[in-house]
Parts: structure tokens; C-alpha cells; sequence
């Protein structure tokens, strides 16, 4: 398949404007490590954002930074790890999951919408990115947002970029609002609470001051093997501190361990990553968000008709969900169990009949989906930005 | 020049007898306003300056009856302006002749409150303040604070996407809204969101926060709730250069540090809310600021020792760490008291402009340039954590022409911070105010974008339709 790789704005511009012309569907992507996510996109060419790279602005004082949307995210987290600062919304990096290469580009970290464990208390990529640039499906070159973090002015199709997929524009630059790293990180970690128990603990945990940065439960092949974590990060006096409350709070879950350094972050970006999912390539994954305290009805609820396996982020509120690689996946129960308890599910991985076959994403309401239409059509009259990628028509 | 309204339009405000007719077999006769005396109290809102007198007033008490009314308007072509507590400071609530005003103040109850999902279910008329009164008792509050919380209400925060003075750590509106009931113009209901995180399709809960009530109505919204942190403290410093001030700003901020606020006061600013209030403000500096941090008692002690020390080098002339309950409080009623202690000196415009906080010592001095070029003053209050400006501009309104010559300094102001790489508002909203600015921001490639998102929507542009975008160029689709 043809490749576009434009060097600036002006050359994708042009390339949209002549694909509109001809019908030219394109899939819209970076360095295709996600390729595999999402809806399979029939389209006669790919975009790609990889020529376009760099960091565009930095203010450390500022707290922002700006790149062009084909910068590797690995790019972007050293050069704010030069200055102390980090994306607050820790990007989870899909290519273990998905056995995926190619260095992945902070465009489509926001046009997917992807963060990490500490979503909890800093918010998704969404909430960080504060301005971005984008050509539309009619060529046209459009911003929205800035780059000061406190803005109003207009419509915010900051937002409704962020997790489009790339079906209303293909990103230019991205500009976010950033944070100091913590001087330091601890968690502490109970084993072998249940589900429930573990789920209880989290909100307890997560409505108390002490600022929480991740709650994670890991169910284990049996409940001794379980392991409960909570993560504090900030300045070493205030850790100190904040460790020994929180132990106290949650002192009927029993007497913690306290993890810090490099098994503790591996621990974390594999929560982050999902690789705490059993390291079988062939099971299908999916990906659920509800409200923490149902996260245990609904993996309960799966389990009793699904060969599955899971794991909670979130607090609880975000599952992660092994299946076998058959029929739906576990589509139908999955789905019947979002109904049920509120939230949706996302199939991340499946064998490409399977991922042609079943909803990727939550279905959504008739009213939702003619508001999902029109807005399509207002950025990309001609449908030709990734067509399908996340519902048919769209 | 004054802000144009559109001409009203005759073919509907002939037909008012039949559209009030209509509207009272929707809604209780208690729930319709139409004698002129009590649609005064709708005529303008936190922008004075600007009235104007709707047809009628509704003011409905639920979710179905706003469906109702919103179809009922959108069969008979009739503009309809949504309406929370009417303080917005922008005219974003200001009606027209040819419109009703769909007031949600009714709806105000609390539906639901999980402790447990960390987050609380309303009705949208409930003000900001009654959400975290509805959870205090249990130690939980709702993050935005805008100045008007006692009577904004939430219905309000999300079409203005409501900031406050704690947004640097809490984020805004958009960063604490989990969920809405929305309510299309055509009375399509519909959900968005939930007690979960994020939500499946395009983040439509995210575009209609901050949409200034021209995309639909919110009529219910879930928004998560926090524990409030253990205690907080304020530390006050003086400085005698604009420049070291930001700079200190600058040096907190590389230390690693966030304080929950920072807030930043000129000299007239100190003079005026010190009279007013007797804060124990220093009156021989030019810049102040005070700076909040949050936690348990050592740890505050520790986080604003440390601030001290990163400020040392810039020369503070005063610096007082509050000691106690009664010093923080006294430090901060100086700076909430800043519009009303103004407003006690001068006639004012409060302008909302953001910039990139390194600039503001360049903005303070083209601000007061600007200023004096009309013969008017200026005070500032500014989130300097996030550059977030409010310049106060004075001016007396017995004198004839001198509201005109604040309009155009505030609008000079407001364009000197778009030049400077900021935008025209940082949490007010663009309204009927900043309207006719939005060109200084955005080119009409951006605008129309906008628009025919909003034409989604609204293609027949009867919400809100007077404001945001200019009157010219408009387009639906």
C-alpha cells in the first residue's frame, strides 16, 4: 500500500486535499505500532506523521510542551526527564500487548486517547493536552486550544480530537501541560485479599488525602497468590509519612510490604502495559472501564459463563480481561455485563476474523451515534480519514 | 463600540401571546414567567452593562419538561438562551428580545452520592457550593471553585467550563465531570458519560463542557467527588520588582513543587483589597504573592519551609507564613474580596485573559501603558500558577464615554494576550463580551470548524445564538 509521509502541514495538507478530491480513502497513523487496534480501516493508502518530529516548544517554568505529532513518545518523555518533568498521564505502551514494533508517536497517544495508572489523579491524555493542530478531511489546516493551560475560548475540539482515532483529522503538533516528576515513588502491597476485599480496600485507600497515584489489584492463580497495590508518589518526607497512614487505614487488609526502586516501577509499567495478563499471545484481551466498586460484579459475572483471566486498574475501575480466542471472544457476555453494571469494553486483541466480526468498541445509542455522524461529516466530508476505524460509517 | 445584538426577529415576537400559549400547556403556570416586572430579574447577568428583555421565562422541573420545551422551541423557530444563576461575566446568560430564557435553577437536588465510586449524581441547577456542602459532612468536596460558588451552578460550570483559584492541582470543569443528561434543542434526551472513566466514541461529554449552552441543555450531571486533604496554609510574599515575583513564580515551579494555589497581586491590587479588608497585606511592595500548600501539618511545615528558601533569593521584601487559622483566612479574604473591594473604588470591567506566565512582567507594563493611554487605572489579580489574568480596569461610569474607553482597553488587553502566544479567556467564557475578539484568535478555517460542529447540533442556530461567534460568516454546516 502507498505510504504519505508529509514533512509539514503544507504537504498533508495538499495530500488530504487531493485524496478528498479523488476519493482516496487514507489510513491515518504514525509508526503503525497500533495498527491492530481499533476496527480494520479499508483504505487505498497510508498517512503517516513519522517525517514529522521534534519537539516544537518547551518552558520547563511553564509547565508545557509541544511537539509534532510524529515525535516518538520516548523522545518526548527524555527530553522532559532532562528538566525533571514528566507526561502526568503515563502512557501505557501497546506493543507488548499487541507484539507490535516501530517506536510509537505521541500523535497517536493522543488520538487514541491512551494513559496509564495514574489516570486515577491526573487524568488521560485528554485531560493534559491543552492545544493541538490538525488537517481535516477537507485540507483545511485547523487549531483549537493553545498553549497556556487555562483555556476557554471556543468550541473545545481539543477534546473531541483527543481518542477520534484519526477519523476527524490528521494531527499535526500536540501541546500538553506537564508535571514535576516526584522526588520519590513507594507502594505498598498487600497479598492475598479477594477481589472484593482488595476492590474495598483500593476506594478506601483512594478516598482518604493521601493523593493515590495507582490502585491496582492482581488476582493470582489462587487468592494466596494475589497481590493488592497502592502507589504514593511525592517528596521523601511526605511518603514517609503518607505510608504509615495508609497503613493504618487499611490495617484490616493486614500487614503490607512497602516496594520502592526498580522492581516497583517494573511492577508498575506492567499494570501500565497489561502485561500482567498471562503471556499467551493467542488469548484475546479486552479492555473495561466502570465504576470501581462494580469491577468485581463484573468479573464475577464474566467468569461464571468465560474461561477468563483479569486483573484491576483504576481502583478497580478498569479491567483488563483474557478470553478464548473463539466464537465472539466473549463478546456477547462482556457487553451483557457492561449493560448491566454501566461502562464499556473495548476489544484490544483478537484474530483479525474475530476483530472483523464483533463490536471493537461499545456499541453506542441511536442518538449518540447520528451526533457521532454529523461530527464525522463536519471534519471529513468525504469519509476518507480512516473510514471505520471506530464504527462503520464513521 | 458597544456589543451589537442581532436585530430581533419580528415574525417571532408578534407571535409572544401564542408562543407563551404554548409553552403553558408544557410546563405548571408557576413555572412560566411573562409580566414584565419578573422577566427583569432575567434581563442581564454578571455583565451588567448589557439587557435585554426575553419574551418569557421558563422555569422547568425536570428533565421531561425541559425536553418538552426545547421541542416546542424548535417547531416554532423559537431562540431559546439557557440559564443557571445568571453570573456569568461574559453575558453568556443575557437574553434576547426574540428569545425565552430556560432557567434550570429548580432542578437542584442532590440524586445520588457514592462515597464508595467517589462521585456525586444532581440535578444541574444545584449551585457548586451545594455539591460540596451535600458531602463536607463526610469530608469530601467538589474540586472547581469559582468565585461565584455560592451562587453559580453546576449547569452553569459545564456550559463555562469553570476554573477557580485551586485548578493548578484539581484541574477545571472538564478534568471533574464524569457524566451529564443532556438535552438536545429537537428534546432528544440523552446520556453521556457515567460513574465510570472515560467513555466509548468521540469525548462528546468533552465538547459540550465549555459549549456556552449552544449544543444542548445539561440537565443531570455526575462529577467526581474528593476527600478534602488534611489541612492547608498559605505563605505571603512581597516583592519590590515585578520581575523577581515571577521569577519566584518560575524557581517554585522548577523546585518540583505544585502548590493548590498561586495567586499573584500588583500594587493596586494589594492598595485596594487591603483597605477593604485589612489582610496585613505589605502596602510598599509592587508585586505579591500567595502561595497554598496542602497536606498534614509537618507536611506543610516542610513544603513551605522549602518555598521560603527557593524565594530568598529574589529579594522578598515581606514574607509571612500564616500560623494559624485566623492569619490564613485574613491572607486569603484580601484576595477574594478583590472585584467587591474594586468595585467599592471605581466602576470596573473585569477582564480573563490567559498568557504564558513568563511573559507577565511584559503584560503588567503594555497592561498599564494601554491603561493610561485612556487616562483609566488598572488593578491586577492573577492564577499565576496557570496565567490566568484578571485585570480589574477602572473607570467611572458618570463619566460620559469613559465604560467606552474601559471597553477598549480591556479589548487591547484582551489581543495583547493572544499576541503574546495566550487567549481571550481562561475560564469566563466567550459570551456576548469576547464575541466579536474571536477573529484575534482564531482564523476562519478554526471558526468553521467550530461552527459546523456546533450545526451538529444546532443547525438552525436558535441556542444561545448571539454569542461566541461573530455575527458575520456564520455558518451551520
Amino acid at each position: 500500500m502507498k505510504v504519505y509521509s508529509p514533512r509539514d502541514e503544507n504537504e498533508a495538507s495538499t495530500i488530504i486535499t487531493e485524496a478528498a478530491a479523488s476519493g482516496l480513502k487514507l489510513a491515518v497513523g504514525g509508526a503503525n505500532s497500533k495498527a491492530a487496534l481499533g476496527r480494520m480501516v479499508d483504505a487505498g493508502a497510508r498517512l503517516s506523521s513519522i517525517e514529522m518530529a521534534g519537539v516544537t516548544l518547551y518552558e520547563p517554568a511553564e509547565l508545557v510542551i509541544a511537539a509534532k505529532s510524529g515525535t516518538p513518545v520516548s523522545e518526548l518523555v527524555r527530553v522532559l526527564a532532562e528538566r525533571g518533568q514528566e507526561l502526568p498521564f503515563e502512557p501505557m505502551d501497546y506493543r507488548p500487548l499487541l507484539g507490535s514494533r516501530g517506536e510509537p508517536t505521541i500523535g497517536a497517544v493522543v488520538a487514541m486517547n491512551i494513559s496509564g495508572p495514574r489516570r486515577i489523579m491526573a487524568g488521560g491524555a485528554r485531560d493534559s493536552l491543552i492545544g493541538v493542530r490538525a488537517v481535516n478531511g477537507r485540507g483545511e489546516v485547523v487549531k483549537s486550544g493553545g498553549r497556556v493551560m487555562k483555556n476557554v475560548t471556543g468550541l473545545d475540539l481539543v477534546k473531541l480530537l483527543a481518542g477520534s482515532w484519526g477519523t476527524l483529522g490528521f494531527l499535526t503538533e500536540v501541546t500538553f501541560k506537564v508535571l514535576p516528576k516526584t522526588e520519590r515513588m513507594a507502594t505498598l502491597l498487600w497479598r492475598g485479599l479477594d477481589d472484593r476485599r482488595a476492590i474495598e480496600a483500593l476506594s478506601s485507600a483512594l478516598g482518604s488525602p493521601f493523593d493515590i497515584t495507582g490502585a491496582a489489584h492482581l488476582p493470582g492463580a489462587d487468592v494466596q497468590g494475589a497481590r493488592t497495590l497502592v502507589r504514593l508518589e511525592g517528596f521523601s518526607v511526605s511518603i514517609d509519612y503518607r505510608l504509615g497512614e495508609v497503613r493504618r487505614l487499611l490495617k484490616s487488609a493486614g500487614a503490607p510490604d512497602i516496594l520502592e526502586g526498580r522492581g516497583a516501577e517494573i511492577l508498575w509499567q506492567s499494570v501500565r502495559d497489561a502485561t500482567i495478563l498471562p503471556d499467551d499471545r493467542d488469548r484475546a484481551v479486552w479492555r473495561l472501564s466502570t465504576a470501581p466498586s462494580k469491577g468485581p460484579d463484573v468479573a464475577a459475572q464474566i467468569s461464571r459463563s468465560l474461561d477468563a483471566q483479569w486483573f484491576y486498574d483504576w481502583g478497580g475501575g478498569l479491567l483488563w480481561i483474557a478470553t478464548k480466542p473463539e466464537g465472539d471472544a466473549g463478546a456477547g457476555i462482556i457487553r451483557a455485563a457492561t449493560r448491566e453494571f454501566g461502562g464499556h469494553a473495548m476489544l484490544v486483541r483478537a484474530p483479525d476474523g474475530i476483530r472483523a466480526a464483533v463490536d471493537v468498541f461499545e456499541p453506542q445509542s441511536e442518538a449518540v451515534m447520528a451526533l457521532t455522524r454529523g461530527i464525522k461529516k463536519a471534519f471529513d466530508p468525504a469519509g476518507i480519514l480512516n473510514p471505520g476505524r471506530m464504527y462503520a460509517g464513521v | 463600540m458597544p456589543i451589537a445584538f442581532p436585530e430581533p426577529d419580528q415574525a417571532i415576537t408578534s407571535r409572544r401571546a401564542e408562543i407563551i400559549a404554548g409553552l403553558r400547556r408544557l410546563v405548571p403556570g408557576e413555572a412560566l414567567i411573562v409580566s414584565e416586572d419578573e422577566r427583569r430579574a432575567f434581563e442581564t447577568d454578571g455583565l451588567t452593562a448589557y439587557r435585554q428583555m426575553p419574551l418569557a421565562v421558563v422555569l422547568p422541573s425536570s428533565t421531561l419538561e425541559v425536553s418538552s420545551i426545547l421541542r416546542f422551541c424548535h417547531e416554532n423557530g423559537v431562540k431559546v438562551v439557557p440559564r443557571g444563576a445568571g453570573t456569568s461575566l461574559s453575558g453568556g446568560a443575557i437574553p434576547q428580545a426574540d428569545a425565552i430564557v430556560l432557567g434550570v435553577a429548580k432542578m437542584n437536588r442532590v440524586l445520588e452520592v457514592n462515597l464508595t465510586d467517589r462521585f456525586i449524581r444532581v440535578e444541574s441547577g444545584i449551585t457548586n457550593l451545594g455539591i460540596s456542602q451535600a458531602v463536607a459532612h463526610e469530608g469530601y468536596f467538589y474540586a472547581p471553585d469559582p468565585s461565584s460558588q455560592l451562587a453559580c451552578t453546576i449547569a452553569g460550570n459545564i456550559a463555562m467550563n469553570s476554573g477557580g483559584a485551586h485548578c493548578l492541582k484539581y484541574g477545571v470543569t472538564t478534568n471533574n465531570l464524569l457524566g451529564v443528561t443532556l438535552v438536545l434543542l429537537d428534546g432528544t434526551i440523552m446520556t453521556l458519560g457515567g460513574d465510570h472513566l472515560d467513555s466509548a466514541g468521540y469525548d462528546l461529554l468533552g465538547l459540550i463542557t465549555g459549549s456556552e449552552g449552544q449544543l444542548g441543555v445539561v440537565t443531570e450531571a455526575t462529577v467526581r467527588i474528593l476527600h478534602a486533604a488534611e489541612g492547608a496554609r498559605p505563605a505571603l510574599f512581597g516583592f519590590e520588582r515585578v520581575n523577581d515575583a515571577g521569577a519566584c513564580v518560575a524557581a517554585i515551579i522548577a523546585a518540583g513543587i505544585i502548590p493548590v494555589a498561586l495567586e499573584y497581586m500588583d500594587r493596586p491590587a494589594i492598595q485596594i483589597c487591603e483597605a477593604f479588608a485589612h489582610a496585613g497585606y505589605p502596602l510598599d511592595v509592587e508585586a505579591m504573592l500567595i502561595v497554598e500548600v496542602e497536606g498534614s501539618e509537618q507536611e506543610i511545615d516542610d513544603m513551605l519551609r522549602r518555598i521560603v528558601a527557593i524565594a530568598e533569593p529574589f529579594h522578598p521584601k515581606t514574607i509571612k507564613v500564616s500560623q494559624s487559622e485566623a492569619e490564613s483566612a485574613a491572607i486569603w479574604k484580601g484576595r477574594k474580596s478583590a472585584f467587591g473591594a474594586t468595585g467599592r473604588v471605581a466602576d470596573y470591567i473585569c477582564m480573563d485573559g490567559t498568557i504564558p506566565t513568563g511573559q507577565l512582567p511584559y503584560v503588567l507594563k503594555r497592561i498599564d501603558e494601554i491603561a493610561k493611554s485612556q487616562g483609566l487605572g488598572v488593578a491586577n489579580v492573577f492564577h499565576a500558577g496557570d496565567g490566568n489574568l484578571h485585570p480589574l480596569v477602572m473607570f467611572d461610569t458618570s463619566k460620559p464615554g469613559e465604560m467606552e474607553k474601559a471597553e477598549h482597553v480591556g479589548e487591547e488587553i484582551l489581543k495583547l494576550c493572544v499576541e503574546v502566544g495566550g487567549c481571550l479567556t481562561g475560564e469566563h467564557g466567550v459570551g456576548i463580551e469576547k464575541r466579536d475578539l474571536m477573529p484575534f484568535q482564531f482564523n476562519v478555517a478554526d471558526l468553521q470548524q467550530q461552527m459546523r460542529v456546533r450545526g451538529v447540533f444546532d443547525p438552525l442556530w436558535l441556542l444561545n445564538p448571539a454569542k461566541v461567534f461573530p455575527l458575520d460568516g456564520r455558518i451551520a454546516a
